[in-house]
């Protein structure tokens, strides 16, 4: 035997062990499946041998499929052919297990996930470790694939369709209470008493023949349509997953299309079936895009992949904090609940002690859930000390400055920490407006000065933009990366710029909506088209909820700061009117766009129409999707071509984990590659002919195009 | 190509469909018999003259399957060379087998055929048959498909009908039915429907609220919320519509067509099978069309249907005295007068499947025949009927009195 699993045989019984010494977990990959494709030959063939454990030998039992492994075949375009085969090879394994004569017995004894519980489910034995941090189900739709290797078939045939569906279309995972009572597995034991449970199972006899391979075998739930319940389930759920994807995720209707398709055939033919859905989906592009960002380049970024190389890494034991308001509280939050000390400053101890009310308020809810014990959340608070005394900043190895958005405080605030605080020490600004080369003009130090830009509300979103000015050093950076990597959050650099990346481009999708409103555009379908997008609201909504003021205010500092250099953006007369005239600030203030009336749901404000009168001719919702995906990737390739950005990778996951850009398009530079470039430039000269020079494609863009150059993939440049 | 007649036609009267509905205890078989039994004694027909057949059922499944029409012609007693089939296009599927038999004698298949329909909704209920189109969910999701009542909710919001106008809708058809009771307007087609002792067990439409009031219609809950924001229906809807930010559920029990049992069939023949049979005809097929529009809204067909058709007839809707379009939802017919241009005063002028019922694949023979008796008794010449159907389908008659 190799080296993925290790094979024992005691007492008649065989302990197969995966192990694989390459991976910290193991993962299914083509020489895993020949292994144990031989261990099982080996088990069928030797009469001392009566049945066979499958264990791991590493905390987790089992991952599931080795995503970077797939993602490398999708960027070489795999075909469906060789998607087939991959799926059959590992199906065949399974079902060679299954098929074998003698019992094999899953001892769960850490997390089973995909490919991981798809080898539980092969088995004819399901026995797990009693331990509530383990999971199990069959997440393979959250990355846009299939449950496969019989995922989709074996789980319904055991424990019904309705319960299966959340597991499989929904990718929803268990612990193991929820498992035995779901029918996931047929034993919860003790961790230490897991290997000696399988033992005994094996010598009280398992029939190692499946319900499904017995003679006269019906699936219970086998009649499909021929079934009004079930009809209608199919219908409904159908509808669902429509109002959930609006149609943008293919994988999870294959997902219950292979349920619905295989539990009216027998047992081979559904897996044959569900072998070619699984080929249909790794050969999407969906499948493709969300695997590389969401999965691979997000693992890389949260590894500091971005790091540069060379300077000591800094473990942050204490830092503070400028500004105890929404934003710096939730920043001590994050810090404090990785148990770093926290310095919480504001002007005045009521406002620093509110910023500390922040996290008491967080974790007494975390607490009556039953999510953190009183002990821990009792932790948590300890760490953060309001005050008012700068002097109370000695000590820290870094200052991340959050207070209000003027530059002139700002260097106030900046003068007086860097008076206490160690030479050494990093200032970063949370600003996410205001240049940072601009900021650090007010420091002693500024290549120790550097952008931290994290997003509202902290505790819930997981990315920061670091932001580089013109002086900070590679070893700012570096050392601000090492707090990033501490807060376990994701970063993505940044390099100095109006508005850095995700606020600039995150701007053109509102302005482009609001835009549509004074071209005569029916706001209902501005709203609906974003969403068509895969935007998560509309931009008016979204607008609304940051304020229609905010990204006025944005403007006329653009204004102030760059004068005539300052192109004014397309919505500049919509958020005039709004903001100035009639006074509509957004949801915060009267309403904006919309209405909030206190009983009953928003709806769009009746003076809308005054305003911006609804033209009678509608655009297609398509041409507007088109123009709201295609602004902010387009915008995301200038952030590239300036240098704003100096990775594909991270204006992807920028877009992603920022702003909500859709998770099927991979992201703004991903979605340029998925259109095809010489496609995308060629439908933005067309949008710039019909709604203005902002469509333009730059020349170093379209060269890109002309030359077949991508963002990502072999041909990546 | 000849010209096809209509010499009679009967209905049952509709039972409501439910357990407690006077007619559940009759089979679906057993109530299109009764009807061709009742076509045959009341015109002393020799059934040897027709050819075929024809009913519509929209729940072809269980007891209204394997082609219920030729085991209702045989369960009739008709001559064994009468045919038999079953046509399945949903809510308009009897006025497509009255078409159908009009086309068989038309191109000279037939002499004579019989077209209508069976539905027994207590007894095979709505959704019975599934299908791929709402049921299979590759299918369902990539059809944009959404239940009937969110396509009448969706027209209601995009035509800006509020609650109160289909009530009011609802309202006038109760008053209508009402009265064609009362003055007696469909006793000469209905016929009472009998048990096995041959006992009457319901002479006239049940399903009716001649007491129905404005208040007490706007007291029923909405019947589709549930399925336009639980299980993701007004989400579909939205994507199909953008220009809808809310669908607004309006469509109650009792503004939308009631769940009825009932049979209705109508002959149809040639010059020669009048004189064979000594009938006389009543009206003649003008013309007939079916058309496919958009499936999600699913309901809207009958403007796009009826325009086509006027125009292959050549004929305006100033040639139409009466009009009879099925109440699927209140919606539907008050979207097809505004779109029409349609005064009230001449559609559904005796009530429709609001206030009667619709038994699905039965409506189309059953509106068909109303029509007829209404120009008779107002002397009127030329009617049209059509009615919405499921998945995106709508089916147009005219006929005109001879």
């Amino acid at each position: 035997m190799t080296n993925q699993i290790k094979y024992d045989v005691q007492d008649g019984i065989a302990l197969i062990t995966l192990d694989d010494p390459g991976r910290p977990m193991n993962v299914v990959s083509p020489e895993w499946l020949a292994e144990m494709n031989d261990a099982i030959d080996r088990i069928a063939a030797d009469d001392a041998v009566k049945g066979a454990i499958i264990t791991s030998g590493k905390p987790a039992f089992m991952a599931g499929a080795d995503l970077k492994g797939i993602l490398e075949r999708m960027e070489h375009d795999i075909s469906v052919d060789e998607a087939l085969a991959f799926s059959q090879l590992a199906t065949g394994m399974h079902r060679k297990l299954e098929t074998c004569g003698k019992p094999f017995v899953a001892a769960i004894n850490g997390l089973a996930l995909g490919g991981g519980y798809e080898l539980c489910l092969a088995c004819h034995y399901q026995i797990v470790a009693d331990d509530p941090k383990i999971k199990l189900g069959l997440p393979e739709v959250t990355v846009g694939l299939l449950a496969g290797s019989g995922g989709t078939q074996r789980l319904p045939r055991l424990i019904g369709i309705d319960k299966a569906v959340p597991i499989i279309v929904e990718g929803k995972t268990v612990g193991p209470a929820e498992a035995l009572k779901l029918g996931m597995v047929n034993e919860v034991v003790p961790a230490d008493q897991l290997i000696a449970a399988a033992r005994k199972a094996i010598d009280n006899g398992i029939d190692p023949v499946r319900p499904w391979d017995k003679k006269g075998y019906r699936v219970k739930e086998g009649q499909g349509l021929l079934n009004p319940i079930q009809g209608f389930s199919y219908s409904v759920l159908a509808g669902k997953i429509a109002a959930k994807t609006w149609h943008n995720y293919p994988a999870p209707i294959v997902n219950l299309d292979a349920i619905f398709e295989g539990m009216i055939m027998p047992f081979d033919k559904a897996l044959a079936v569900e072998s070619k859905l699984f080929a249909k989906l790794m050969t999407s592009p969906e499948a493709r895009n969300i695997i590389r960002t969401s999965f691979v380049n997000k693992g890389l970024a949260d590894k500091l992949i971005r790091r540069p190389e060379g300077f000591a890494k800094v473990k942050y034991g204490k830092i503070g904090v400028l500004g105890a308001g929404l934003m710096g509280s939730g920043i001590a939050h994050v810090a404090a609940k990785v148990g770093i000390q926290v310095v919480l400053l504001d002007s005045k101890i009521e406002f620093a002690e509110k910023g500390k009310n922040y996290s008491e308020k967080i974790v007494k809810k975390a607490v009556e859930r039953g999510t953190m014990t009183q002990d821990k959340a009792d932790a948590l608070l300890a760490l953060i000390t309001p005050t008012v005394d700068y002097s109370d900043l000695d000590g820290c190895d870094i200052v991340i400055e959050a207070v209000f958005e003027d530059i002139e405080i700002k260097a106030d605030v900046t003068r007086k920490a860097e008076a206490v605080l160690p030479a050494t020490a990093i200032y970063a600004s949370n600003t996410s407006t205001l240049p940072i080369s601009d900021l650090a003009r007010a420091s002693v130090r500024p290549d120790r000065f550097i952008g931290l830009h994290f997003f509202s509300p902290v505790e819930r979103m997981p990315l920061i933009e670091v932001i580089s000015g013109k002086q900070t050093s590679q070893e700012t950076l570096a050392q601000a990366l090492d707090l990033v990597g501490q807060l376990r959050m994701t970063p993505v650099l940044v390099n100095d710029s109006r508005g850095f990346y995700t606020s600039r481009v995150f701007q053109t999708f509102i302005h482009e909506g609001m835009k549509m409103l004074e071209e005569g555009v029916d706001p209902a379908i501005i709203e609906n088209a974003g969403k068509l997008a895969g935007m998560p609201i509309g931009p008016l909504e979204l607008t609304d909820a940051l304020t229609i003021e905010l990204p006025w205010k944005i403007v006329k500092q653009s204004i102030a700061a760059e004068g005539d250099r300052y192109v004014l953006p397309c919505a500049y007369n919509v958020m005039k009117v709004m903001v100035e005239d009639q006074k509509r600030i957004g949801r915060r203030g009267d309403g904006g766009f919309y209405d909030y009336p206190a009983e009953g749901g928003k709806h769009i404000w009746p003076g809308l129409k005054d305003l911006f009168p609804v033209a009678a001719e509608q655009p297609d919702a398509g041409e507007l999707v088109k123009r709201y995906l295609h602004i902010q990737a387009l915008e995301t390739a200038r952030c590239l071509e300036e240098g704003v950005l100096t990775h594909a990778a991270d204006g992807d996951l920028g877009a992603l984990l920022g702003w909500g850009f859709p998770a099927f398009t991979g992201g703004t530079l991903s979605y340029i590659d998925t259109v095809g470039a010489a496609r995308f430039v060629a439908e933005c000269d067309e949008l710039a002919a019909k709604y203005g020079p902002r469509f333009k494609p730059s020349p170093w863009l379209v060269d890109r195009a002309q030359r077949g150059v991508t963002f990502h993939g072999p041909n990546a440049g | 190509m000849a010209q096809a007649f209509i010499y009679d036609h009967v209905r049952t009267p509709r039972g409501r469909g439910r357990p407690d509905g006077s007619l559940h205890e009759v089979s679906s078989v057993q109530l299109a018999a009764q009807t061709l039994k009742a076509l045959r004694a009341r015109n002393g027909l020799d059934t040897a003259l027709v050819d075929d057949v024809i009913l519509g059922c929209a729940q072809p499944v269980g007891e209204q399957g394997g082609n219920i029409a030729r085991a209702a012609v045989l369960e009739a007693g008709y001559a064994q060379t009468v045919a038999g089939q079953q046509v399945h296009r949903f809510c308009a599927s009897a006025l497509e087998a009255m078409n159908n038999a009009a086309m068989q004698v038309m191109t000279g298949a037939a002499d004579a055929a019989i077209g209508g329909g069976v539905e027994s909704m207590s007894r095979t209920l709505m959704g019975s048959d599934t299908g791929a189109w709402a049921a299979d969910p590759w299918v369902a999701y990539h059809n944009y498909y959404a239940p009937q009542g969110i396509g009448a909710d969706l027209i209601a919001t995009r035509k800006g009908f509020t609650r109160g106008d289909v009530d009011a809708y609802a309202l006038e058809s109760q008053q209508r039915a009402a009265k064609a009771w009362d003055e007696g307007r469909f006793a000469r087609s209905v016929i009472p429907v009998v048990d096995v002792l041959g006992k009457v067990l319901l002479d006239h439409d049940e399903y009716r609220r001649p007491d129905t009031t404005a208040e007490s219609l706007a007291s029923l809950k909405p019947a589709f919320t549930t399925f336009g924001k639980d299980y993701g229906f007004d989400a579909v809807a939205m994507q199909r519509y953008p220009a809808v930010l809310e669908v607004n559920h309006v469509h109650t029990a009792g503004n939308s067509s009631g769940i009825v049992d009932g049979a209705a069939v109508v002959l149809v023949g040639g010059e020669a099978f009048g004189k064979a049979a000594g009938l006389k005809p009543r009206a003649k097929i003008r013309a007939f069309t079916s058309i496919g529009s958009e499936q999600t809204i699913m309901l809207d067909g009958p403007v796009a249907c009826v325009n086509k058709l006027l125009k292959r007839a050549g004929m305006t809707m100033a040639d139409i005295d009466l009009v009879e379009i099925n109440e699927a939802f209140a919606s539907v017919v008050m979207n097809f007068m505004a779109e029409m241009n349609l005064d009230h005063g001449k559609v559904n002028v005796n009530g429709g499947a609001i206030a009667l019922g619709h038994p699905l694949g039965a409506t189309g023979a059953m509106i068909t025949g109303i029509l007829l008796d209404e120009l008779e008794r107002r002397d009127l010449s030329t009617g049209l009927i059509t009615l919405c159907a499921g998945n995106g389908l709508a089916t147009a008659t005219i006929i005109e009195r001879v």
